[in-house]
């Protein structure tokens, strides 16, 4: 059996044109993976396509989850099977609190008759809201509605932790940051890593990969990874700035 | 008629909430309507002369006044008054023991999902099986403290020096044609009266089911709150599904005195060939307070706009309204508020939510008068639409004149954005389900002005209504 989240030559279009161009990688089990590449080298797209949003069209390649076929699976399936996102810019949910979404998640994960223990769910949650340093009267906030860009991302960050994904992908969660909650949130992500559990980071910046140090860093650039290596890679990355990759990476 | 056990075929396995059981009536009036129907409803009840004549005045009304399809929808056309069975009984007279209670009758709540502790309300339960009080019982300590809680046959015979002197006052028979068939045809309902300063702490409850074939269900209700008394009521009803259309046309009057405050609070789910056309109104005293806490769901056309006049000085008046329409079914529902008094306040919040082909209507109107000072008036009317095929209207009639009244009006119509949708869909959320929780979100306010035990029944009626709509 696999143990990876394995992405072969993804082709993938919006509206007819196509945004990954035969994307290869692999995040094996028990490793964190971070994408570096610059604004439109469909680094979002790759992670949309991943969850199975429906505007954009998968024309060749595999997703694996370790031996399931992803992209055979409908959006809410590849959740229940493993696959975890956390928002860019995460969606509000009116008037549905924040307690009663996640305990809809969980509950969708339990077998047909089987209802979530209420009490030892709280118990959970508020122990992970301590950890993530979120007031207990979040619980009873519509989702992410009126939430700070901050408070939004940690919110993320509490919905991964209490569905316990096989491999999650973390889409720019370091944007509108300030340095204080990116460090909860790398805290939040840290405390999750285990060998049972695969990360993917999508960011812009070095920044992040300060808190949550990775095992490989990948470089995109129009819709492919152009190099590959280890967590040096992101600072070379910094230094140099993008410029390097479009002018030295990419063959001309 | 198909014979019971061909009904009992017919009826099983249906979807969740569609259910019904062989009839087996002791009572049955015939299709169609005439003087004898009429005749023939009096003469089992047993009824005073005066009200004989009253049935008999209203049913001239009836037939003299013509479909309001000028304004209304040109379905009600498809009503075949000649088809309908207009009285059915168990020829039970109520019973005050739940013991006594029939077993198909106790297997129906059963059906309905009414959880046990919440048949523990059932003690202070009107429940109308078909047209007649199946069970009824007054807690012991509401009777010591004067509180009349009867249906309405039990009321005008047994209390007319209190029901008669309100009875058809609020809504006169000649309101509408179907005020004015409900008074020829009347059967069941609750009359309540509360004497002065009680305050009943326990919300009285009925449970209505209509469970015949053609059969229509007129129930009746008067609530008298005396000075400074406070109740409130709840009616919820669940409608097995028939081929044919069914109608049911409820009166239902309230009279708060002085310084009283009624909540009446409807959770109805109707089948979807019901046309559901009811008049609800309330005239509220000096400084009485009437609240409508509505939610229509289902049934082919509802029309219900239920209304407070506020008649003395500081009387305050409120709408609370939850309308989900589905493919075929029509919500035509609002609201009345009729300024008669200086310092008067009306409130207003009306949501609804269209699902495939369902077409919600609102319709507004908001009386103050020039003479009048010092009235407050708020409206909104929020609207959801699930499918691009759903549909939503909004006539808001808002009439202030005079300028020492101060109005306020907001209206939207929204749709679930796909985003949100997919953000639900990627916790592990079905689309069923995320849908669900989106529309109990937008409703999320104004259920919670429903009791616990309501509350939570909505939610799963809206889950239910929500599983068909998606896919």
């Amino acid at each position: 059996m696999s143990q990876s989240l394995k992405i072969e030559n993804l082709h993938a279009t919006v509206d007819g044109t196509e945004i990954l161009k035969g994307l290869t990688l692999e995040v094996p089990k028990g490793e964190v993976h971070a994408i570096m590449g610059p604004n439109g080298s469909g680094k979002s797209t790759l992670s949309k396509v991943m969850a199975g949003h429906e505007a954009y069209t998968v024309t060749e390649g595999t997703v694996m989850l370790d031996d399931i076929n992803l992209l055979e699976l409908a959006i809410d399936e590849r959740s229940r099977a493993g696959f975890f996102l956390a928002f860019q810019y995460p969606h509000e949910i009116p008037g549905v609190s924040n307690a009663n979404f996640l305990r809809a998640a969980r509950q969708a994960r339990l077998p047909k008759g089987e209802e979530v223990d209420a009490v030892a769910f709280y118990k959970e949650m508020y122990l992970k809201m301590d950890e993530l340093g979120m007031d207990r009267k979040f619980t009873g906030r519509s989702v992410n509605e009126g939430f700070s860009g901050g408070e939004k991302k940690r919110n993320e960050i509490l919905q991964m932790m209490m569905l316990e994904p096989k491999y999650a992908v973390l889409d720019e969660t370091d944007s509108g940051l300030d340095i204080d909650a990116l460090k909860i949130v790398a805290q939040g992500v840290n405390s999750m890593r285990s060998p049972e559990r695969g990360f993917l980071i999508i960011t812009h910046y070095q920044r992040l990969l300060d808190y949550i140090v990775p095992d490989v860093v990948h470089v995109m650039f129009d819709g492919r990874i152009i190099k590959t290596g280890g967590k040096d890679l992101a600072l070379e990355l910094e230094e140099k700035g993008y410029d390097w990759v479009t002018k030295e990476l990419v063959p001309a | 008629m198909p014979d019971s056990a061909t009904l009992e075929a017919v009826n099983i396995d249906q979807d969740e909430g569609n259910f019904s059981y062989p009839e087996d009536y002791a009572h049955d009036a015939g299709y169609g309507l005439n003087e004898g129907t009429v005749d023939y409803i009096s003469n089992i009840k047993g009824e005073a002369e005066w009200i004989r004549e009253f049935r008999h005045k209203a049913l001239k009304v009836f037939f003299a006044k013509p479909m309001p399809t000028h304004w209304a929808s040109k379905d009600l056309e498809n009503i075949i008054f000649n088809d309908i069975r207009y009285y059915l009984s168990k020829g039970q007279t109520p019973t005050r023991n739940w013991d006594e209670v029939p077993d198909d009758v106790k297997k129906t709540f059963e059906r309905l999902g009414i959880p046990e502790k919440e048949r523990k309300f059932l003690a202070g339960v009107e429940a109308q099986f078909d047209s007649e009080a199946a069970y009824s019982n007054v807690k012991e300590e509401l009777t010591k403290e004067g509180v009349i809680f009867v249906n309405s046959t039990e009321g005008l015979r047994e209390h007319p020096e209190i029901f008669r002197k309100w009875f058809g006052k609020v809504i006169p028979t000649g309101d509408n044609k179907f005020s004015a068939l409900n008074s020829a045809v009347f059967s069941g309902g609750s009359f309540i009266y509360v004497p002065p300063g009680v305050k009943v702490k326990h919300p009285l409850q009925a449970y209505f089911r209509i469970n015949a074939e053609n059969f229509g269900q007129f129930e009746r209700t008067l609530i008298i709150v005396d000075e400074g008394a406070e109740v409130t009521y709840m009616e919820g009803c669940t409608a097995p599904k028939f081929e044919t259309a069914t109608l049911h046309s409820a009166v239902v009057e309230l009279v708060a005195m002085k310084d009283a405050k009624i909540q009446y609070i409807t959770v109805q789910n109707w089948s979807n060939n019901v046309f559901n056309l009811v008049t609800k109104r309330g005239i509220a005293h000096e400084n009485a307070e009437i609240r409508w806490i509505d939610c229509n769901i289902g049934s082919r056309l509802t029309m219900k706009y239920p209304g407070v006049i506020m008649k003395g000085r500081k009387a305050r008046g409120e709408v609370i309204s939850i309308a989900l329409s589905n493919n075929g079914q029509h919500q035509d529902t609002g609201a009345k508020m009729i300024h008669a008094a200086d310092e008067t306040t009306s409130n207003i919040v009306a949501k609804s939510i269209s699902v495939g082909t369902g077409q919600s209507t609102y319709r507004g109107q908001v009386h103050i008068p020039r003479h009048l000072k010092g009235c407050k008036n708020n409206t909104e009317c929020d609207a959801l639409l699930i499918n691009s095929s759903s549909r939503t209207d909004t006539y808001p009639a808002i009439t202030v004149r005079g300028n020492q009244h101060a109005t306020q009006h907001e209206a939207s119509v929204s749709q679930v954005s796909e985003d949100q949708i997919f953000y639900m869909k990627q916790r592990g959320l079905s689309e069923g389900e995320a849908m669900s929780l989106s529309v109990n979100g937008f409703v999320n306010d104004l259920v919670r002005e429903f009791p616990m035990e309501y509350s939570v029944e909505l939610k799963r009626l809206i889950d239910m209504e929500m599983e068909g709509s998606v896919g």
